[in-house]
């Protein structure tokens, strides 16, 4: 029962799906911005507790596919302690892994995030996985209050 | 069931015998746009094959193969929804280009600040959005009629927004997001009462049942071909003769003109006077070939089978523990849009196409009603002729199957 789906739908992500982390609002957050993708609905909001350039603290609110709450729920995980030239580091890695090459995958740095490098497969789908991120670019350049995919 | 010869029609259409990752395609995304018969394909290959040249210009024999072709398509869509006069059939890229003709055209003519337009909040965007922006350029008001939990038109309150104001209804004749079948005799009937005119949205509705605009008394029907298992990009207004004759037209250009000078143009007689330009001459007549297709099963037939199929369907999708349709009643067209606890639709359309089933997962392009219904989309299985019950079965065995992954 859907075999072909086992690299796009990984364990992990239906674990995260099911128990988003970080999932609250955050009252005392430096940096807050909307994400939201008119083509399916997703909708995020992201909160940041920043010291200086670093990220202290990380969670979000909203609701959308697994894939998209997975990846928002991981990414708030894996950016928390990172500066910002860290994490913008880290989206470029992202961004590479879900739309590029699977040679130019870089396992280590990506770390957990790989199991959502099955998107690559399903390009209706790296919109879903790629928002938070996005999200999280427009946070840490302070630019704007909401941003959307299209 | 009974004598409809699905198999048969499930033949003309080579599109369903392709493999969908590795599975027969079960092709229940209808809505959006519907697969063309064999028919159809061979009626464009023939033509630029065999009889391709423009059409009303040369006295050239190829010429006036291509026009024939061309009017003598015209004459079977007037036949097919009843129109008094091919003048009435105007052809356009499809259902918006139509209303967003009528809304530059008629609505610029007759629409003034304070004025009233009267929709539904079941509508398309396509029958929102041109009317919002002859509103911004006018200062008339766009009024929307509410509907229930059900997904019906609350009919009470429509009648109660038709005011001295209004002076244009423009509703959806059946919904693509929910599968709802408007009232669309006792709107008709309620707008007449105050000399409205009514523009049906017929883009959902025509590949489902039969239409006959004189007896319904509509001023203007739009349809798209592709949702007619037509070729995309093309589309038909019907409208009124006197209301099309006293219209100014739309663009300017070839064909729609008798005479220009620098100074002055007069312009063509209807249905011209609206088409400038070379029209879409190819997919005219592939318009023309599936209204053949449709004539010769019979629209009365495909509504019977069709109303089946869906009863079928929406008995077993209410038996699915978890899954709740948007859009439950019994006045419907064989679409059903539904949503699943906790899995959001976006997974449910990849999941469903891993299993070779291509179902919508979105917002069908009407947001307001996501909104109304407080979903941020669904999921949504839209039927045609050539779908069987034992797509239906495939359909809802993989539901389940997808409940019991996401647990």
């Amino acid at each position: 029962m859907f075999d072909d789906l086992r690299d796009l739908y990984q364990e992990v992500i239906f674990d995260h799906n099911r128990n988003p982390r970080n999932f609250h609002i955050m009252e005392d957050a430096d940096r807050k911005v909307e994400g939201f993708n008119p083509l399916c609905g997703d909708r995020l909001t992201l909160f940041l507790k920043m010291d200086g350039d670093r990220i202290i603290d990380a969670s979000f609110q909203g609701s959308g596919c697994a894939i998209s709450t997975a990846s928002v729920s991981l990414m708030t995980e894996i950016v928390k302690g990172k500066t910002e030239a860290e994490a913008e580091n880290l989206f470029k890695q992202f961004h590479e892994m879900t739309t590029g090459k699977e040679e130019q995958i870089n396992l280590e740095a990506i770390g957990k995030l790989a199991v959502l490098a099955g998107v690559r497969e399903y390009p209706a789908r790296v919109k879903c996985a790629t928002l938070a991120w996005h999200t999280l670019d427009a946070a840490l350049k302070n630019e704007q209050d909401s941003i959307s995919t299209e | 069931m009974t004598n409809f010869p699905v198999e048969k029609i499930r033949a003309d259409f080579p599109i369903l015998k392709e493999k969908i990752r590795n599975k027969p395609l079960v092709y229940l995304d209808n809505a959006a746009s519907c697969q063309k018969p064999q028919q159809v394909i061979d009626s464009i290959v023939h033509l630029y094959s065999h009889e391709y040249a423009n059409v009303h210009r040369g006295v050239h024999t190829l010429s006036v193969k291509a026009t024939d072709r061309y009017e003598g398509a015209r004459e079977k869509v007037k036949d097919f929804i009843n129109a008094q006069s091919t003048k009435e059939i105007i052809f356009v890229r499809g259902a918006t280009e139509a209303i967003n003709l009528v809304a530059q055209t008629f609505g610029k003519t007759n629409i003034k600040a304070g004025d009233e337009i009267l929709i539904t909040a079941m509508e398309h965007h396509s029958n929102i959005v041109p009317w919002q922006m002859l509103c911004k350029e006018t200062g008339a008001v766009l009024t929307v009629a509410p509907i229930d939990l059900n997904g019906e038109l609350i009919f009470a309150d429509f009648e109660k927004l038709i005011s001295d104001k209004t002076k244009l209804v423009s509703v959806v004749h059946m919904s693509n997001a929910l599968g709802t079948i408007n009232p669309v005799e006792k709107i008709i009937a309620a707008a007449k009462a105050k000399n409205i005119p009514v523009l049906l949205d017929g883009a959902q509705a025509i590949p489902h049942m039969s239409v006959d605009v004189q007896n319904l008394d509509c001023d203007f029907y739009v349809f798209s071909g592709h949702k007619l298992y037509a070729p995309s990009g093309i589309g038909v207004l019907y409208g009124k003769q006197d209301l099309l004759e006293a219209m100014p037209p739309y663009q300017g250009g070839g064909d729609m003109i008798r005479k220009v000078t620098f100074t002055e143009t007069e312009y063509n007689t209807l249905p011209y006077k609206f088409e400038a330009g070379t029209p879409n001459i190819a997919d005219v007549v592939g318009l023309g070939a599936a209204v053949d297709y449709l004539n010769e099963i019979g629209m009365d037939n495909i509504a019977a089978y069709e109303a089946e199929l869906l009863k079928y369907a929406t008995e077993k999708a209410r038996q699915i523990k978890g899954l709740r349709i948007i859009g439950d009643n019994n006045n419907k067209g064989a679409i059903i849009s539904f949503v699943l606890d906790k899995i959001h639709p976006h997974d449910i359309g990849t999941m469903l196409d891993s299993l070779g089933i291509a179902v919508r997962a979105g917002h069908h392009c009407a947001m307001p009603v996501m909104d109304f219904f407080e979903v941020p989309a669904t999921a949504r299985a839209s039927f045609a002729m050539y779908n069987t019950k034992e797509e239906v079965d495939i359909l809802m065995a993989g539901i389940e199957d997808l409940i019991k992954i996401f647990g």
